[in-house]
């Protein structure tokens, strides 16, 4: 039988959801006192923060670019996390991805490009679910943790990138240089992921609009990569949440034994959730060489090329409640600090360590308010399961 | 202490006796529940008063206030008299309290006078004074008929000779007034008899005895009185002399209950399940099956009684694809599938309620429906391809918790705030709904409510009528009793015996659950 919930249970609920929001707030107010340790004024600094981030079409712009490798390694951390495993290897994928994506996409120069950079998105997802893939297996066949794996092949894939780069990868015109740069070929202007501008004077054409004064991206850097990455977030949640294939993972994340008694194949979706997660951070690597840099190169090492976005990605996704939807505006958050980072380095004179410091505290005040929640709806459940049942109880009891 | 030193009080511990204990009102909530609601408890010294109720009716919380591991919120406890605060358990202890938990808190590597001994400080302080407790433990061990070694490793002891350790332990302490808390959950029936011979010595030299239990002939053998808690609420207390099997039963649940089932006579049809020669090994790779042999056939229910640990969670998971066989094979409807994946079985007609419904029947942060659709969910019209039909499920599930009369508040609620009745009705619905061909049930009764149990049975016999072939698996012999048409004893990975009900006796499957064969046990 069902018993009816008060509704204060769901006006809670409502309340609870914007309690990160305030975590938030409450994690910069403290971080202001940092800052006036430093001899600025929070004020200067946070509207510094703000302008750098979203102050100008082009701060807009370089947020979101920012944000798209996150929000790509961040779903398929939500996807790897449900399912019960820990992929700290999202720097590895994304350099595999990367990697796929210019052996494609210089192997096939003269094909059509609408073509090409689609083969070279598959190839990255395919590329780095593999790489994730390898973790899988050793972890569903033999017992081997896969943080530490993952990190291992983090470093695998590093140095690999490094060798074929000076080696196979080389720009042949640097090959015979005397002091030869380690990098690839550029890829043709043509295989850059179009701009959001150039996607959007198509739309307005094909609708038959006038493009020129609607318009207002055609000038920024902003690619069609953080398109493909909602659209993704919203085919993870689906994925997740309304179909089988996601009902297992969850179902072995939360409780393997359970999922093996009741005859789920739990090997199978230990491997499966490492591949896509594993995926997704391919395809962040593939997305940011045909957007950003169109090229890898060996200096500067892994960082150089994912700008720290399979670590950071992570805590967007944490930061999102492992929720594909809600590590949208995670890593637009992310992003935005940053971006808005380097500004506050440059007009308040701060160190941009303190970013990090910030970002820090954000996480630990989240993390906090998320306990707090937990323990409230805990606590809300038993009271309005105990008060329906008594209820149910009186209402059987009179005739 | 500060209560009064006259000789005629000690007890032949040598400590001083509790004459009368009282609690007083006492108020426990917890965040959202009223676990305790204003209930008065009192025990005197010469008696062992019963605490009855089901799971949830607040007996443990009640003598977890008494034994100083929760505080009250409202109430007052009295020993002689004498208002007093039990802060922690070394308050109680220092009281003359003590309790014997459910489950034990010894170090299986250490000796019985080494656990004894422990936590006590030492008379010859820094060194140990082994010599003098084992000594004191032989003298105790005399007095009170409970047998040990005290040189012995604990982890080569059964399990009546570590609850003897344990009674052992309170008595050392001094304890003059003794919580068993479902104490007999563990034993053979013979342990059972042996603990009652001790509990009235110890009566009878003048300790006061709080025995926790929800086995109504138990109750009815060994207390004085008898006092009912339902829901948090004190219900009465009666004298046991004027109670019934029936009367408390219906003050545990508020209504009639069913105490015996009408088991309809009905031919056993075709073996549907057959275990032949299954050996296999234990988690730590000692032999836990040697050679089992087993046949359960259509409408019959065949009840698997032991002692836990003989190898019953073993055979449950060989027979479900879980644990490999090292040899021999399981026959499911004349084919055989040993090795089989729990998948495969599933879609053979194969259902299991496992033992540990918390850890292997059920995820405890998925909400209701997903739990109940745990093995359909793959199944048209729950699914089309990958794409699961909420529209579909929703209605599975709404006709499942009502035709198992399961009491949640919504299909989104999260598992683990139900009571562990409804969620093993949960999953008795998940593996009924099925038709199965041959079910294994083990211990499907276990920490359920009267109520529940009694549906829970229901269900079983429903069951075998409809033509399932039930494997029951259970240390609950009434339960086995109960429901089984044939009952088989395991004993160390072996079938000791085979009996029909009818032939049945309490006496000689007890001597069987000690391992004793059952030739032995008819000659």
């Amino acid at each position: 039988m069902q018993l009816n919930l008060p509704r204060s249970f769901h006006l809670g609920r409502t309340l609870d959801a914007f309690l990160p929001l305030f975590a938030v707030l409450l994690a910069l107010f403290i971080g202001g006192f940092m800052i006036l340790l430093m001899d600025a004024n929070p004020l200067d600094a946070y509207r510094a923060l703000w302008e750098g981030a979203f102050g100008t079409k082009n701060a807009v712009a370089d947020t979101l670019v920012k944000a798209t490798p996150l929000l790509l390694v961040g779903i398929g951390i939500c996807i790897s996390f449900r399912g019960g495993v820990v992929n700290i290897g999202g720097e590895g994928q994304m350099i595999a991805g990367g990697l796929a994506a210019v052996a494609i996409g210089l192997q096939y120069k003269e094909s059509d490009p609408t073509t090409v950079i689609i083969a070279c998105l598959v190839g990255s997802f395919v590329a780095g679910a593999l790489w994730g893939g390898i973790a899988g297996v050793l972890k569903a066949y033999f017992n081997v943790n896969e943080i530490l794996s993952t990190i291992m092949l983090n470093q695998i894939a590093t140095f690999g990138m490094m060798y074929l780069v000076r080696s196979e990868f080389i720009d042949p015109r640097q090959k015979n240089a005397a002091a030869p740069i380690p990098e690839t070929e550029r890829l043709p202007r043509s295989l850059d992921l179009p701009r959001i501008g150039g996607t959007l004077d198509d739309l307005y054409d094909f609708l038959g609009l006038s493009a020129a004064d609607a318009n207002q991206w055609a000038t920024t850097l902003l690619h069609n990569g953080i398109v493909i990455a909602f659209v993704l977030a919203i085919v993870v949640y689906v994925l997740l949440w309304r179909t089988t294939v996601g009902y297992r993972i969850r179902a072995v994340g939360k409780n393997p034994r359970a999922s093996r008694y009741a005859g789920i194949k739990v090997e199978q979706y230990t491997v499966l959730s490492l591949m896509l997660s594993g995926g997704f951070a391919g395809l962040a690597g593939g997305i940011q060489l045909l957007g950003v840099r169109h090229r890898m190169n060996a200096e500067g090492g892994a960082i150089a090329f994912t700008g720290n976005a399979g670590f950071n990605g992570i805590v967007a996704a944490l930061f999102g409640g492992l929720h594909p939807l809600g590590t949208i505006p995670a890593s637009i958050l992310f992003g935005a600090l940053l971006v808005g980072g380097n500004k506050l380095q440059r007009s308040v004179q701060v160190p941009s360590a303190l970013i990090t410091a910030l970002i820090g505290l954000v996480i630990v005040f989240v993390v906090a308010s998320d306990i707090f929640v937990r323990h409230r709806s805990r606590r809300r459940v038993a009271v309005a399961v105990s008060e329906a049942s008594a209820e149910a109880a009186e209402v059987r009891a009179s005739p | 202490m500060a209560m009064s030193t006259a000789d005629h009080k000690l007890l032949p511990t040598g400590h001083e006796r509790i004459d009368h204990m009282e609690m007083r009102g006492i108020v426990k909530r917890f965040p959202g529940v009223l676990a305790v609601d204003h209930v008065d408890f009192d025990v005197r010294a010469g008696e062992v008063h019963a605490l009855l109720g089901e799971n949830g009716a607040g007996k443990s919380t009640l003598m977890k206030i008494l034994y100083g591991l929760y505080h009250p919120n409202e109430g007052e406890i009295f020993l002689d008299g004498e208002r007093v605060t039990i802060k922690s358990p070394s308050d109680a202890i220092a009281w003359g309290i003590g309790m014997i938990h459910q489950h034990f808190m010894l170090v299986p590597s250490l000796t019985v006078a080494e656990n004894v001994a422990l936590g006590l400080k030492s008379t010859r302080a820094p060194l140990l004074d082994l010599d003098v407790v084992s000594a004191r433990i032989k003298e105790l061990a005399k007095t009170y008929g409970l047998q040990v070694d005290p040189a012995m490793p604990v982890w080569q002891l059964a399990v009546g000779e570590r609850q003897r350790v344990e009674i052992l332990k309170a008595l050392y302490r001094g304890a003059a007034l003794l919580i068993l808390d479902e104490p007999t959950a563990v034993l053979t029936p013979q342990e059972v008899d042996d603990l009652f011979v001790t509990l009235r010595q110890m009566v009878s030299d003048g300790h006061a005895l709080i025995f926790i239990s929800h086995k109504l002939h138990e109750v009815l053998a060994i207390s004085q009185r008898v006092t009912v808690l339902r829901d948090g609420h004190f219900v009465g207390t009666v004298p046991t002399a004027e109670a019934t099997k029936a009367s408390l039963a219906r003050m545990m649940v508020g209504r009639e209950v069913l105490l015996t089932y009408e088991v309809r006579a009905q031919q056993a049809g075709e073996p549907r399940l057959r275990v032949e020669g299954v050996r296999a090994a234990s988690d730590r790779g000692t032999e836990a099956l040697r050679g089992i042999n087993l046949e359960v056939r259509a409408g019959e229910i065949l009840g698997l009684a032991g002692v836990s640990g003989n190898g019953q969670r073993e055979l449950a998971e060989v027979i479900f694809g879980l644990r490999p066989a090292t040899t021999g094979q399981v026959v499911l409807d004349g084919q055989e599938v040993t090795g089989k994946s729990p998948c495969d079985l599933n879609k053979l007609g194969m259902s299991y309620i496992p033992e540990e419904r918390m850890t292997d029947g059920v995820i405890r942060d998925f909400t209701v429906a997903e739990n109940l659709m745990l093995q359909e969910h793959g199944l048209r019209p729950y699914s089309y391809s990958i794409f699961m039909n909420p529209r579909a499920i929703t209605r599975r599930c709404a006709e499942l918790i009502r035709s198992f009369n399961i009491r949640t508040p919504t299909q989104e609620t999260p598992i683990k705030s139900l009571s562990g009745g409804n969620i093993q009705k949960l999953v008795l619905a998940r593996e009924l709904a099925r038709e199965p061909a041959v079910l294994i049930a083990a211990q499907p009764t276990r920490g359920v409510d009267i109520g529940a149990t009694e549906y829970i049975h229901q269900r079983l016999l429903d069951q075998r009528a409809k033509g399932t072939a039930t494997l029951l698996i259970s240390e609950d012999l009434d339960e086995i009793l109960a429901l089984a048409d044939r009952i088989a004893v395991i004993y160390e990975g072996e079938i000791v015996g085979v009996v029909d009900r009818a032939e049945a006796q309490v006496e000689a499957l007890g001597l069987m659950m000690a391992g004793v064969h059952r030739e032995a046990v008819a000659g």
